[in-house]
């Protein structure tokens, strides 16, 4: 017994055991490595000189810039209203398919995972002409409400595994003792299992939203000529002349999507 | 009080799917009364269907065949919801986003129980279960006994004919689960509701039932009232699931009854000569019934000793059979391990067993 | 005792509120017309001739796409073989690779140091790997123009430092594109790695160093194996969406380092030959799935060799 209960050699420098040299190194390298470009972008949004990358002095007037640009308003209109539809249908479609995937037979899940896994697979340019070519052929008008439709099918899986992971973990004789207590299959829809998936509903929303909010290469192909969407609008910017207006727009759809990160963290995590 | 059982279960059989493609049968042609205002407990080892059987009370599986009456009236077919019984979850399956006060006004609210009535209702339950003033808590902030109240509260607000309890105290620790054997009787009785309890615990079983069914591999092998069960064990099964019990095979014939290394005892002086009247049978005889005496010519060999507390516990090997003996531990010098020693006991603390 | 096996819980049991399948219909209706829908019609697209003016197609059976992938039209008018097209799905496999590389030797320290860190500062660490993931991959892509440029911070200050005096063309190569790709998937290595790395009880690694072991031999033959699964799925999730890549060659590789994916936006674009545009998204889901198959083959390996099955947590 006494043998091998012995204490744990302590090596060095009494740094612990469970650390390696190096690694904390290179982390806080990486870390600067993923967030030094994001800074730079939002640091040279001010920057008064027209040439982005030559620094001459400090102004807001990028922002106010941009924001008074009527086709910059319009594609910020038009990804609004492309996220906020895209959201809602594909909340409700995943809100469904949670319940669903739970009651279906071994073949119809597989069949159905490979459905919503789809979209993060394939890769973006095929499902993006894909679209396109199926949109041209039915004769689906390209524009905002193609964007919209196909933003649904790929907003789903976002929307999906904050609802399911929300649903699994839910005791089921809840939904047995709701039946005993004498309500019926809506009623405990309505007082049960909603109002329990509802933060997982919420974090879902919140993520295909910004992943609809910030999509670039559907959007792109789907726009036809009234459909740019900001990242479309942004894209074009970059193509013609980059003056830190480009900063400027890019900031602040950086800004919204970490907000919206952010809120949806906490979402979830207070519900530990 | 209206005549005839408050429930009453009839010929009910059911059987599942295992995912192997096989069929497990959980219920064999299961039959149970239940008299109206007594506490039944149905008794047996996990997987032996008692739950199953609770389950098809409460609506929330279907069986396969038989009928099951709630004061003579078919209910098998009757949705969950519409069903004037109420269970008592094993997880309590206490609504997690609702205020204990909710939870509780849930259930009137699915009657259409006006607003003042829900009120009056909800804060008769908690004083009845000693949880006044904790209605506006979340089920979270609560102690799991305390949410076992809850859940108890929550059934009994809609006064049902028969309260159906799964396993209630099974997440409860020791202590906490003999205080709550002790109130749950204290409610039956003040509410003279009839309760169905499903328990694996004899123990739990003996001091809560008026009435013990014991189950066994989807069957029910024994119904009657605690001191019955444990005293008269019809089978194998019931004597050695209930308290404990050393079943040794013997020979009957129509004067008498042979043990091996003990001899041949009068079949008149037996507590039931009439079960088995000839050939090969099991007894059944408590491990407190027996005495030992330490002789030289002794039939038994003394194999092993244990102190447990209060009494001691004495392995006798017995030709092939092996006796488990329950002494005092305040009586007389225990045999050492290795003495012969020789057993004794009156007859009629011998049960001849049916076969089961 | 014959029926005393598990508790008994029939496949076909329904239990009451918890919805029925039938409320995934909707979404599986939806998904099959927006997912399915797009790629059979690619597949279809393949198969036909080119429309006059380049828009659409001509409904005419061909398979003149898929030769395009191999034989260019020579001046003589025949068909002969030109690589073009196989060294731009070679150079895309090279970009892939050479990511995946890179990422996963950048993840390793990064996610085995997450792993070890107090569990407030673990989430948080997560979290903070996870928010690039959430932004926009234009936007995190446009952020190398400016880092890599002529007149950019680095040539900057590699001119103070007076290291250089003419600036070091860094945009518009194959490396621009190459750390594009890194910076843009390092996330999808890390937080794998890390999912893996998380699980290793790192008493082992005490009790390897109670048997005489070194960091080193801690690290390669204790802590490595275990984080096998994590590694074979972050190098999944990093090849496949870097090989189908299209904003990191099209704004740092400036059109000289195209990938697969340029070429099927060209031809839906400027080039106008949806058919062959087609062909190569087939190709490209071809190869996609091929790599798949092939990481799922390693994954279960893996995770057998390691004792921890977690492949649908990763999605």
């Amino acid at each position: 017994m006494s043998a091998r209960t012995k204490p744990v050699r302590v090596k060095g420098t009494g740094e612990s055991l469970r650390d390696f040299p190096t690694f904390k190194l290179v982390s806080y390298l990486v870390l600067l490595f993923l967030y030094l470009p994001l800074v730079l972008v939002v640091a040279y949004s001010f920057n008064s000189n027209r040439v982005v990358t030559v620094w001459k002095g400090f102004t807001f007037s990028w922002y106010t810039n941009v924001l008074a640009n009527d086709d910059i308003q319009r594609a910020l209109m038009n990804s609004l209203r492309v996220a906020i539809v895209a959201t809602v249908v594909s909340v409700i479609i995943a809100t469904g398919l949670a319940i669903g995937l739970l009651r279906m037979h071994r073949a119809g899940r597989t069949f159905a995972w490979g459905l919503i896994g789809a979209p993060l697979i394939i890769p973006e340019i095929v499902f993006a002409i894909g679209t396109l070519a199926l949109f041209v052929q039915i004769r689906i008008p390209l524009g905002v409400n193609a964007i919209t439709l196909a933003h649904i099918a790929f907003c789903v899986p976002f929307a999906l595994l904050p609802i399911r992971a929300r649903l699994r973990g839910v005791d089921s004789a809840v939904y047995e003792a709701a039946a005993d207590l004498g309500a019926n299959e809506w009623v405990i829809f309505r007082r049960i299992t909603l109002p329990l998936l509802m933060p997982g509903i919420v974090a879902g929303a919140l993520l295909a939203f910004i992943i609809s909010l910030d999509d670039f290469i559907v959007s792109y192909f789907l726009a036809g000529p009234g459909g740019t969407t900001l990242p479309v609008y942004i894209f074009g910017m970059i193509r013609n002349a980059i003056t830190p207006g480009v900063n400027a727009l890019s900031s602040m759809l950086l800004a919204v999507s970490i907000l919206i990160v952010m809120i949806s963290y906490l979402l979830t995590r207070k519900k530990r | 009080m209206a005549t005839g059982p408050a429930l009453s279960i009839a010929r009910v059989s059911k059987a599942f799917a295992t995912p192997e493609g096989g069929e497990v049968r959980a219920l064999d042609d299961v039959s149970l009364d239940v008299t109206d205002g007594s506490f039944v407990v149905l008794l047996g080892p996990s997987g032996c269907g008692k739950t199953t059987l609770l389950r098809c009370i409460a609506g929330l599986e279907t069986p396969d065949s038989g009928e099951i009456l709630l004061r003579g009236e078919r209910i098998d077919h009757v949705p969950v919801w519409k069903r004037r019984v109420n269970t008592v979850f094993q997880s309590y399956a206490l609504f997690p986003h609702m205020t204990v006060a909710q939870n509780i006004a849930f259930g009137l609210q699915m009657d259409k129980v006006g607003k003042a009535e829900i009120e009056r209702k909800v804060g008769e339950s908690l004083e009845m279960v000693r949880l006044s003033g904790l209605g506006s808590r979340k089920p979270s902030q609560l102690s799991g006994g305390q949410q076992q109240r809850v859940a108890l509260a929550r059934a009994l607000a809609k006064d049902p004919e028969v309260l159906l309890l799964d396993e209630p105290l099974s997440a409860l620790d020791l202590k906490l689960r003999r205080g709550m054997q002790t109130e749950l009787k204290r409610l039956q009785r003040e509410t003279s509701i009839t309760f169905v309890l499903v328990t694996h615990d004899q123990g739990e079983a003996m001091a809560m039932g008026d009435q013990v069914a014991v189950f066994d591999s989807g069957r029910i092998v024994q119904v009657g009232n605690p001191e019955e069960v444990y005293l008269r064990p019809r089978t194998a099964f019931v004597a050695d699931f209930i308290g404990e019990a050393n079943l040794v095979a013997a020979q009957r014939d129509s004067s008498s009854l042979t043990i091996e290394g003990l001899g041949a005892i009068d079949a008149a002086t037996l507590a039931n000569p009439e079960a088995v009247e000839t050939g090969a049978v099991t007894v059944a005889i408590r491990p407190e019934n027996i005495s030992l005496a330490e002789t030289a010519d002794g039939a038994g060999v003394v194999a092993d000793v244990t102190f447990v507390g209060g009494d001691i516990h004495v392995d006798v090997e017995l030709g092939a059979n092996r006796l488990n003996v329950r002494i005092p531990s305040h009586g007389a010098q225990p045999p050492r391990v290795g003495a012969r020693v020789h057993p004794t006991f009156l007859p009629q603390s011998l049960r001849v067993l049916a076969d089961s | 005792m014959t029926t005393q096996e598990k508790t008994p819980k029939s496949v076909e049991s329904r239990t009451a509120g918890q919805g029925s399948w039938w409320a995934g219909i909707p979404g599986i209706a939806y998904l099959i017309a927006l997912v399915l829908g797009p790629i059979v019609i690619i597949v279809i697209y393949s198969f036909l001739s080119r429309a006059k003016f380049g828009v659409g197609v001509k409904w005419v059976f061909s398979v003149t796409a898929y030769q395009d992938l191999f034989f260019g039209e020579s001046l003589a008018g025949g068909r002969t073989f030109d690589p073009t097209y196989l060294e731009i799905i070679g150079n895309s496999f090279w970009y892939s690779l050479i990511t995946s590389v890179a990422c996963l030797a950048l993840s390793i320290p990064v996610a085995i140091w997450m792993a070890t860190r107090p569990e407030r500062v673990r989430t948080l660490l997560v979290f903070l790997v996870t928010i690039p993931f959430w932004t926009s991959l234009l936007i995190r892509t446009y952020s190398f123009i400016i880092i890599l440029n002529d007149n950019g911070p680095i040539n900057w200050a590699l001119k103070s430092l007076h290291i250089i005096t003419e600036p070091i063309t860094m945009l518009y190569t194959p490396f621009a594109t190459v750390l594009g790709l890194v910076y843009t998937f390092l996330p999808f290595m890390i937080l794998p790695i890390y999912a893996s790395a998380e699980r290793f009880d790192f008493r082992l690694a005490e009790a390897a160093y109670d048997l005489g072991a070194n960091r080193w031999t801690v690290l390669t033959r204790i802590v490595m194996p275990s984080v096998r699964p994590g590694i074979v799925a972050g190098t999944l999730l990093v090849f496949i969406p870097a090989l189908g890549s299209f904003l990191a060659p099209e704004l740092l590789g400036g059109g000289k380092t195209s990938m697969i994916a340029n070429v099927i936006a060209a031809q839906f674009g400027a080039s106008r030959n949806w058919p062959f545009g087609a062909a190569l998204s087939v190709l490209l889901l071809v190869i996609t799935l091929l790599v798949l198959v092939v990481f799922a083959v390693l994954a279960r390996r893996a995770s057998k060799a390691s004792g921890n099955a977690n492949w649908e947590s990763l999605l």
